[in-house]
């Protein structure tokens, strides 16, 4: 595989190409978009936000289209990066020292690749949770279509709908607060690409080894 | 469906109380079908159809009697036909009026998400408004009976309003008024229950119809229309008339403890996350001392 070089001037490390950072954002704002008119839709004192947003017949309305965007981004972060979210030894131990990474001591952590185990569980959590919406959701976008005699999966996709959008809320919320607060640099990384050398070798020693081995910098 | 002087009793989707709650007291009010004098003579469609200002809705010819297989959204009142062959081997001829059954704790109105889309006035009747209705189909979950229908081209809900332009001025509703045999009646809940009773009472008594009886199930607190049956055993015989209707476990589930459960911890995720950086701060991989430790 031919690889963009990613040691670069100034003690920076490339973490993310164009493309993963632009399906990134089109995955966080749709995904945005379709919590909040979702949590409109969840709760009467969250009604307000639909109509904020256009109006509640807006958001019935374009929900599912963006509901659609949401799941082909998730689609292709899949086709960049669930090679590099399969778990392996490391995310066994990477477990067991769990309270260590809640802590701030990540000097205790095991040597993590380009993803840690947690952001991988949340990688697939996304991704099996993009599905299960998906599937419930287009029973609740052609809900009056479907047959008095299949009316139970009417009935299961409200559940696994609503269910499934509060877990993924709950990582969202973790996410975010990693992303943006409780670690430096990683929101930067997301936008502008890329990240400091002591960020790459403190969270990600092992991603760090891998491109030291491929650079093609003169040492 | 009318901007009716009638007072609300339950909001769809609604934060906080109802508005005038409880400020006026005012008489249950009720159909009354007794299937065993109906002849389904479907005047009471043509009655709803015209006084509801409706278009013609194409029939469909199925080899049965029936108008066509189910309501529709300009269609609200529709005779269900069944030739039901008894043990005997002999034929009984059922028809059922089918309309929206005005539950006392009507399933739409539960999983409505849309503040003010369905309302419950306070002598019973549950009515759409379709001004705040945003077409998402929940009712449609929610209703143990069909009876919802979308309009793919307004994307909005109808059924029957049980004539609510009608009731608030003291007139009985169309199909009621329609009735040639005097199978529909229409009152107060208590004067139709007694009168149900009555009528069932007199076909175990004088017809042989051992077990007939009034249908107005719990499972939803009671309904708005009730029916009397030659055979209330079997009320699927009717047009698929549920035994015990409820609101679907489902819509329940999700309107209650998932939303309780989801409310507590999203709320508690986030003052956990507060917490946690009231307690640890940020990671501090760039700060000289941490980088410096670190070597190569």
């Amino acid at each position: 595989m031919s690889h963009q070089e990613q040691l670069l001037p100034h003690d920076r490390v490339l973490r993310y190409e164009f493309n993963e950072r632009m399906n990134h954002w089109v995955a966080a704002g749709s995904f945005i978009y379709l919590m909040l008119t979702g949590l409109a839709f969840w709760s009467p004192w969250l009604f307000w936000i639909a109509s904020a947003l256009g109006g509640a017949e807006l958001s019935r309305m374009l929900h599912p289209w963006i509901g659609l965007v949401f799941f082909v981004a998730v689609c292709y972060m899949f086709a960049l990066w669930s090679r590099q979210m399969n778990f392996d030894s490391v995310d066994a131990q990477w477990w067991k020292s769990l309270h260590y990474y809640i802590q701030n001591q990540d000097d205790k952590m095991p040597p993590a690749g380009r993803y840690n185990a947690g952001q991988k569980l949340l990688f697939w959590s996304f991704f099996g949770g993009a599905i299960l919406l998906l599937a419930s959701g287009v029973v609740l976008w052609f809900t009056e279509s479907l047959p008095w005699s299949l009316r139970w999966m009417r009935y299961i996709s409200v559940v696994v709908h609503a269910g499934t959008a509060l877990l993924l809320i709950g990582n969202f919320m973790i996410h975010i607060y990693m992303g943006v607060f409780a670690e430096r640099g990683a929101f930067g990384s997301v936008i502008r690409g890329d990240v400091s050398l002591a960020f790459a070798k403190r969270y990600h020693p092992g991603w760090y080894k891998e491109i030291v081995a491929n650079s093609n910098r003169p040492k | 469906m009318s901007q009716a002087t009638l007072r609300i009793q339950k909001i769809s989707g609604h934060a906080g109380t109802v508005p005038g709650e409880d400020t006026q007291r005012e008489f249950t009010v009720c159909k009354l079908v007794d299937t065993t004098t109906c002849i389904g003579c479907k005047a009471c469609e043509v009655a709803c159809v015209e006084w509801n200002d409706m278009p013609f809705s194409q029939t469909t010819f199925d080899n049965t009697y029936q108008t066509m297989p189910d309501t529709r959204w300009n269609y609200w009142n529709l005779i269900l036909f069944n030739e039901h062959e008894r043990e005997d081997g002999t034929l009984q001829w059922l028809m059922r009026k089918h309309q929206c059954m005005h539950c006392a704790e009507p399933g739409c109105l539960e999983a409505c998400p849309a503040d003010g889309a369905i309302v419950q006035y306070t002598n019973g009747v549950v009515d759409f408004q379709q001004d705040h209705c945003i077409g998402c189909g929940y009712c449609v979950t929610g209703c143990p009976f069909n009876i919802p229908k979308f309009n793919s081209v307004t994307k909005r809900m109808y059924k029957c309003s049980l004539c609510t332009d009608r009731v608030s001025q003291g007139l009985e509703p169309a199909c009621i008024k329609s009735c040639p045999t005097g199978c529909l009646h229409f009152g107060s809940k208590d004067d139709m229950k007694f009168l149900a009773e009555k009528r069932a009472k007199q076909l175990r008594e004088h017809f042989g119809y051992e077990n007939a009886g009034v249908y107005d199930p719990p499972g939803v607190g009671g309904t708005g229309v009730i029916y009397v049956l030659h055979d209330a055993t079997k009320p699927e015989l009717y047009g698929g008339l549920p035994s015990n209707p409820t609101i679907p476990l489902a819509v329940k589930f999700w309107k209650h403890p998932l939303k309780w459960l989801g409310n507590i911890a999203l709320v508690g995720g986030l003052i956990g996350l507060f917490a946690h950086y009231l307690r640890f701060g940020p990671k501090a991989h760039d700060e000289p001392d941490v980088a410096s430790k670190e070597g190569d």
